[in-house]
């Protein structure tokens, strides 16, 4: 089957929601027995499997939009570093429960407008993608702004944690809203959504939980970026080194 | 330790107790209705700190295979049981016609 310019565009966006999704998956499944309480490992590994499952929906429809005869399966486990395309945010380590929560919160308030917006996408298969992770979305920021509002005006060492959390990963909070040609033109189709129109509503969000939480924004002018392009931080390349270890040593190994 | 964190505005502080034993979170007893119609039913217990955390680790630990449409959380401490079972439900156990089931019941009537 020959595939347009508009396919392989089209796969190239799915691989970018996808990838997020996986790799903030991965990274909830490392701190499983890990969380202050049981109730609350069960809470993350719930939220793992969620971000993987719309990982799944999205890598299949990748895998058949680009035509190269690769799996969802394929996508996840035999691409390298600089063929990920997530954002930097998603693949920052987990730190302590507040910096889990805080890279929680700011990707499930991105999430839930992402998703919104992609409801109406005119392709209703990643429209029905979307409007699934919607609600799923709506959820886990209801968990995450939770945390971040009873940590940040809890004690006075968990206010400093949550806070020390929002800091350290506020920098990687503005790449989800860069948009580039490619998503552009996406978004001119009605396929993918204008992300940058999306920051307006995340901010509105973040700064109500913040004030609740009575944690500080943070100030710090400085973005980091390149996660889209496949410039990632030294962190991903680790966890992918781990999480594709048996699909590479062992090709086509299933049970 | 003392400390100082702010009040957000028009916040209330909440006033949950803490348990009696060492740990940190209260203990919730978690009922569930499983379908409209029917009674929440106990489905069992759980640690969080507060009641909308209570509701959500409900969700994680005893709805997440759809089994729920309701969730109700009570902290533990306000259930007040009976005990001594011989003096409060022996005296019931040779007075079969309390039961009422000398009546006819329609199937239409359904769940009652």
């Amino acid at each position: 089957m020959n595939k347009t310019a508009i396919d392989i565009e089209l796969a190239t966006y799915l691989l970018r929601l996808a990838d997020d999704n996986m790799v903030i998956g991965q990274r909830l499944g490392e701190y499983l027995t890990r969380a202050p309480e049981l109730e609350e490992d069960l809470a993350v590994g719930n939220l793992a499997l969620d971000h993987i499952g719309v990982a799944q929906h999205l890598y299949e429809y990748a895998a058949e939009a680009e035509g190269k005869g690769r799996s969802a399966d394929d996508l996840a486990m035999l691409r390298s570093e600089r063929e990920y395309s997530n954002c930097l945010l998603v693949e920052q380590p987990n730190g302590d429960f507040a910096n889990v929560m805080a890279r929680q919160f700011f990707f499930d308030a991105y999430q839930l407008v992402l998703w919104g917006a992609l409801a109406a996408s005119h392709n209703p298969r990643l429209g029905g993608i979307a409007s699934q992770a919607e609600k799923e979305a709506r959820y886990h920021l209801r968990h995450s702004s939770g945390w971040v509002i009873k940590l940040g005006d809890g004690t006075a060492e968990s206010h400093q944690r949550m806070q020390q959390g929002i800091d350290a990963l506020w920098r990687f909070t503005a790449e989800p809203f860069e948009i580039d040609e490619l998503e552009a033109e996406l978004a001119m189709d009605c396929v993918a959504t204008d992300a940058s129109a999306l920051r307006d509503d995340w901010e509105t969000t973040v700064d109500r939980v913040l004030g609740e939480a009575t944690l500080r924004r943070p100030e710090d002018p400085y973005q980091a970026s390149g996660g889209r392009s496949g410039i990632h931080t030294e962190h991903l390349g680790h966890m992918l080194a781990e999480m594709q270890w048996m699909q590479r040593s062992y090709p086509g190994l299933e049970w | 330790m003392s400390y100082e964190v702010p009040l957000a505005p028009g916040e209330q502080v909440a006033d949950i107790e803490r348990t009696s034993d060492d740990h940190g979170w209260p203990l919730w007893e978690v009922f569930v209705r499983p379908k409209r119609g029917l009674n929440h039913t106990h489905a069992g217990s759980l640690h969080a700190p507060d009641a909308e955390a209570a509701i959500q680790n409900a969700r994680d630990g005893y709805t997440r295979r759809a089994e729920g449409v309701s969730i109700w959380v009570i902290p533990s401490k306000e259930i007040h049981a009976s005990d001594d079972a011989a003096a409060m439900f022996d005296p019931f156990t040779d007075k079969p016609y309390r039961h009422p089931t000398f009546y006819e019941i329609p199937d239409e009537v359904g769940q009652l």
